[in-house]
């Protein structure tokens, strides 16, 4: 749903077709015919921008079908292993009481030292928690328990510099225990909550607002039950604990990530929000103003990430090596900390205002990308430019080759950026991991040398960060210091050859990665249970911790997979993160009692007859129990489904046997989400910014907190609802032929000739009443700009019923550029600076434009 | 000789990612057409239109629809189907095109004139001149790989394994079992080229098709073009004399187009 996973993810689509033959059936929901659609077994047309409300529905047919609610099974699941039963606070209000948005709306005012967030609004969520009881009862510390005061030893605890061992730092955020109703009746109960806010999405209303005709969305819906069950699993992108999809094999939440190594880039992350391994990025908007505070505003003190204090001096020992020390709080005051909204058109937008001087340009080609028009217009604001890359790109050209340059809109002359081009290597030209979207890291050997100057991104940022210590040795400022105190050891040691002149050891990095003892870097880490918070050891990445469990075992490099006629976790090949696991949250796989749900289905199980080994630490005897099974389980290993909580633990000691989700707070998997979402706790329909209609659902028309950069500026014009002037619905997608914004793939003949030049794919019957013929050149246009390309006229893509309303859905590849060999105009000249307020993602799949003959 | 070998083409499973036309060019190193700069075709996704002498693999794209959304989108891999009956192979003048020990049929090109009598005794279109090399040529099931063991590029690339190589005793087992397991799911779905006993003697490139042969651009009768000779003693010994002009024509075009282009050899 709302992938079109055979195109995008041809490699991956092997599994869905070996499920294929295997009898499984594939629907395809899209606004699209596509190639994913021409091998499912039934397609499903849907308006861009409506998914939320399709999922609705489901959620709403599958709670109040009959099956549901009479096999044990659902209920027994949802009770246990989801929050269904939790009790909300008595102040939380739904958008079935206010209209379509939820209780603790405010209103946001930009600050004025970065004012890009886009915000018009946001939600403080305290009326979103669990109804709880008392906190419990610190056992060291000796002070009134009552809300209030637990607040206060936790302050007390920072005030002091207590710790390390934060562990009493980690207690004192405890929270009492939620209330339950396991029966699912009380009225503010998760489940009773579910069940009235999706409501109003029936069959008829999808029908409404999503423009799918009923009948094939209630044939997803019969079929997705159909697929469910003890002795069945269905794999979905969302409302996936529902139908008890998560934990099991076979199911889950496949994030399809839109580039090869993309898993990577956000585990060991290029993100601004985040540190490695998923810590939120210490931000100068939050508590984080020292290292306890960080701790104590980011820990959640009954999950795995009660462990977060270990995990974070560990990534501090890594950033500051020898000169973090307990003293100085492991360097913490020397990291950075963001100002807001750094995400790609936040950063734009700030260029655009001339708010960031320059930039290093490597592997991306923003000059074909959102809202192209202002992107240029903000790269010409750049004191300084570097583009690496394997070509010359859009990016690198945009000055002298650009439309606005073609036009004669912008000279050359008034441009006053100085570009740097750096050429460079591919990927088999060097060593290194790819991450997937399993999470699975591979390392591969380079398979050829570069030619001439071609070097690695890693060798230019090696080069640049080596050259920049050295710019900053000697500086006595406070903001200088990081960098002085920053350590960079990543040269090949003696009698390693760099593949390049000056090229990083790439197995130096992920050995930094995985971490080591402190004392003797030689001696790698072979968990992350093993890390500590005093500084006695060393990793980059928590989460990656054991891919290189000693010094001459690097386990991504592993290719041994399992013989046929076994499940296939296999666990020889590669290495997964976490532990490698290759299903996460398996112990769900199991029922409450530890036995799998089907014998079908069975993952991990627990052995009530394993004898244990003594305890390796204190040499104690364990007691028999274990769990076992095809994958790792990712649970306590000798927990057995009977343990109880411990009542003064912290960490997985907070969780009984039977809480699967221990990276929740409470152990389950979240119906209803609390905290981490800033739009809502729960899915709710909204139309794009720029839709044809009024929400038929809400009077509240978009998201109240979704994010427009640079609003009301001439280079980010938007249409308003139902705009005459842009009737259509477009989205923009990729094709399997092209990569991205195309410097992989429109300089290379054998994939620019299979997809030669830009097109618009439009409906037969748009097609008839504007006289289109298939080939003719069309003008497409958006309030940010117009285009050109040529008419593809098919039926793949069509009309809609919306809301009572005709409409007519086009799409476009947004692949091409002005260079290479296969060029075209830049699709994304139309799209806006309009995005999500989760993840800044934009909004370029789901707005509307006119399409003219040319 | 050895087992024969060939490709089962399920298009059942086919995505239409075109990577076997990648793999097979990239192998067999074979151009892009114009170097790569071309028009849209505006035949749905296919833009090499048809197989040639560059194109040894080609993804068709067939639309059916009775309207909007309404219908379904086909998709076949298409190669050289190595007949066992190998019209080519028969009428060429040279002893270019000879059959190997896999069973599968191979032109060689430093023994082919550049005749062109294959390509007009092909009933299904697969041969045509390679431009830069001045000679016939199709796909050769990737006869130096698998004389070291190696699986064709096509099929070692498809994602889906909707090409899959194999003996062809096997993989016709394997074709009939997918063929019932369809049926029993209501697609009426049939066999192209798998029946020993059928046209040509069975094609050691068969397909898995979902509508009429010909709906894929394949021919229902398939023929050899020897077949109307023998049913005429004369018209043969005509054709046979065209054949043999054609090839001396050939032969003489492809020297000159070496000289004119200083020197040459294959490629």
């Amino acid at each position: 749903m709302g992938s079109n996973m055979a195109e995008c993810h041809p490699v991956a689509f092997r599994w869905p077709m070996k499920a294929k033959l295997n009898g499984a059936k594939l629907v395809h929901v899209d606004p699209r015919f596509t190639r994913t659609s021409a091998v499912a077994d039934l397609h499903v047309p849907i308006r861009a921008g409506s998914d939320i409300a399709f999922l609705g529905g489901l959620i709403n047919y599958v709670i109040n079908s009959k099956r549901w609610n009479t096999d044990p099974f659902f209920k027994e699941f949802a009770v246990n292993y989801t929050n269904a039963a939790t009790i909300i606070s008595d102040d939380f209000k739904d958008t079935e009481e206010l209209e379509g948005v939820f209780s603790g709306l405010v209103k946001f005012s930009e600050p004025a030292f970065w004012p890009y967030n886009g915000l018009e609004g946001r939600y403080d969520n305290a009326t979103w928690q669990y109804k709880r009881g008392p906190r419990p009862a610190p056992a060291r510390v000796e002070i009134t328990r009552t809300t209030a005061a637990a607040g206060a030893i936790t302050k007390d605890l920072i005030a002091k510099r207590a710790g390390p061992p934060f562990d009493d730092l980690v207690r004192s955020l405890k929270l009492g225990p939620a209330e339950k109703d396991p029966t699912l009746q009380n009225p503010h109960c998760v489940f009773q909550i579910l069940k009235r806010h999706f409501a109003r999405y029936t069959p008829e209303m999808v029908e409404q607002v999503c423009g799918s005709p009923k009948e094939k969305f209630i044939k997803v819906a019969e079929m997705l039950l159909e697929s469910s069950g003890r002795d069945r699993s269905s794999a979905f992108a969302y409302a996936v604990a529902w139908t008890q999809h998560i934990g099991r094999p076979g199911a889950g939440v496949m994030a399809l990530r839109g580039h090869a190594a993309i898993q990577g880039s956000t585990d060991v992350p290029t993100l601004y929000h985040s540190i490695h391994g998923y810590m939120n990025a210490p931000s100068a908007l939050r508590p984080h103003e020292t290292l306890r505070d960080y701790m104590a505003a980011e820990t959640t003190p009954t999950s795995y990430y009660g462990n977060t204090p270990k995990f974070l001096v560990s990534y501090l020992k890594s950033m500051y090596g020898a000169a973090a020390t307990t003293e100085n709080d492991f360097g913490y005051d020397w990291h950075p900390k963001i100002l807001g909204d750094h995400s790609h058109i936040a950063s734009f937008a700030a260029m655009a205002d001339g708010k960031v001087k320059g930039m290093c340009c490597v592997g991306q080609n923003p000059a074909t990308s959102l809202n192209g028009g202002a992107t240029r217009q903000a790269l010409r604001q750049l004191d300084w430019l570097v583009v690496k890359d394997n070509w010359l790109t859009e990016t690198a050209t945009h000055w002298y080759l650009g439309p606005e340059v073609k036009k004669g809109e912008v000279k050359i002359e008034d441009i006053k950026t100085e570009i740097f081009f750096f050429p460079s290597t591919q990927i088999a030209e060097y060593d290194g991991s790819f991450t997937n979207t399993q999470r699975m890291l591979q390392w591969h050997s380079y398979a050829a040398k570069a030619p001439g100057d071609c070097r690695t991104d890693s060798w230019f940022y090696h080069n640049l960060a080596k050259r920049l210590k050295k710019a900053y040795a000697g500086s006595k400022l406070s903001r200088d210091q990081g960098w002085n105190n920053v350590s960079w050891d990543f040269d090949p040691d003696a009698g390693e050859e760099p593949l390049y002149p000056g090229e990083i050891s790439a197995r130096k990095v992920l050995r930094e990665i995985n971490g080591y003892q402190t004392a003797d870097p030689k001696q790698h880490l072979k968990g992350f249970a093993e890390l500590k918070d005093d500084g006695s050891t060393t990793c980059a990445s928590w989460i990656y911790c054991g891919c290189y469990p000693a010094w001459d075992q690097n386990l991504t490099a592993r290719r041994e997979p399992d013989p046929p006629g076994v499940p296939g976790a296999h666990l020889k090949w590669g290495w997964a993160w976490p532990a490698n696991r290759r299903v996460m949250y398996n112990r769900a796989s199991a029922d409450l009692k530890g036995n799998p749900w089907s014998e079908r289905k069975r993952w991990i199980w627990w052995d009530p007859t394993f004898v244990n080994p003594p305890d390796p630490k204190t040499g104690k005897p364990v007691p028999k129990g274990k769990w076992v099974g095809y994958d790792v389980p990712d649970f306590g290993a000798t927990k057995a489904p009977d343990a109880q909580p411990k009542p003064d633990g912290i960490g997985l000691d907070a969780l009984s046997g039977t809480q699967p989700f221990i990276m929740r707070a409470d152990g389950r998997g979240w119906l209803f989400v609390p905290a981490g979402l800033v739009d809502g706790p729960l899915p709710t329909h909204y139309e794009p910014h720029e839709s044809p209609i009024q929400n038929p659902l809400y009077k509240q028309q978009t998201s109240p907190v979704h994010k427009v950069w640079a609003p009301g500026k001439p280079y980010n014009k938007l249409a308003v609802v139902g705009d005459p002037k842009f009737p259509y619905v477009i989205s923009t997608y990729r094709l399997t032929e092209h990569y991205l914004a195309g410097a992989m793939s429109r300089w290379l003949p054998w994939l620019a000739e299979l997809q030669p030049e830009l097109f618009i794919e439009l409906g037969k019957g748009l097609a008839q009443e504007k006289g289109i013929k298939n080939l003719d050149w069309l003008v497409v246009s958006s309030p940010r700009g117009h285009i050109r390309a040529k008419a593809l006229v098919t039926d793949r893509i069509g009309v809609m019923q919306i809301a009572g309303k005709r409409i007519h859905h086009v799409g476009m590849p947004w692949h091409w550029g002005w260079m290479g060999l296969s060029t075209g105009d830049v699709v994304n000249d139309l799209t806006a600076w309009v995005g999500d307020p989760n993840v800044s993602i934009h909004e370029g799949k789901a707005f509307v434009c006119n399409v003219e003959k040319a | 000789m050895a087992e024969a070998m060939g490709f089962f083409t399920d298009t059942t499973v086919c995505i239409g990612c075109k990577a076997c036309e990648v793999a097979c060019k990239e192998w067999n190193q074979l151009p892009a057409e114009n170097g790569g700069v071309r028009e849209l075709s505006g035949d749905s996704y296919d833009n090499t239109r048809k197989l040639d002498g560059i194109h040894w693999r080609h993804v068709r794209f067939i639309e059916q629809f009775k309207g909007p959304y309404d219908g379904r989108w086909l998709m076949m891999s298409d190669v050289c189907k190595h007949c066992v009956q190998a019209g080519c192979l028969e009428v060429c003048p040279t002893g270019a095109i000879v059959r190997t020990q896999f069973d599968t049929v191979v032109i060689q090109s430093d023994v082919c004139n550049g005749c062109r009598a294959c390509i007009a005794a092909c009933p299904f279109g697969v041969i045509d001149i390679n431009p830069v090399s001045g000679t016939a040529q199709k796909c050769t099931l990737c006869y130096d790989r698998l004389q070291v063991g190696l699986e064709p590029a096509c099929s070692k690339a498809c994602p889906t394994d909707s090409i899959q190589f194999g003996a062809i005793a096997e993989l016709r087992t394997r074709a009939e079992k997918r063929v019932a397991q369809l049926k029993s799911q209501g697609v009426a779905a049939e066999l192209y080229g798998a029946d020993p006993g059928g046209p040509l003697g069975g094609l050691n490139s068969f397909y898995l098709l979902v509508d009429k042969p010909e709906v894929y651009g394949l021919p229902r009768h398939p023929e050899l073009p020897t077949t109307n000779l023998a049913k005429s003693g004369g018209l043969s010994v005509a054709s046979a004399a065209v054949l043999g002009l054609l090839a001396i024509v050939g032969l003489r075009k492809r020297r000159m187009d070496e000289q004119s282009r200083g020197g040459g050899g294959n490629v």
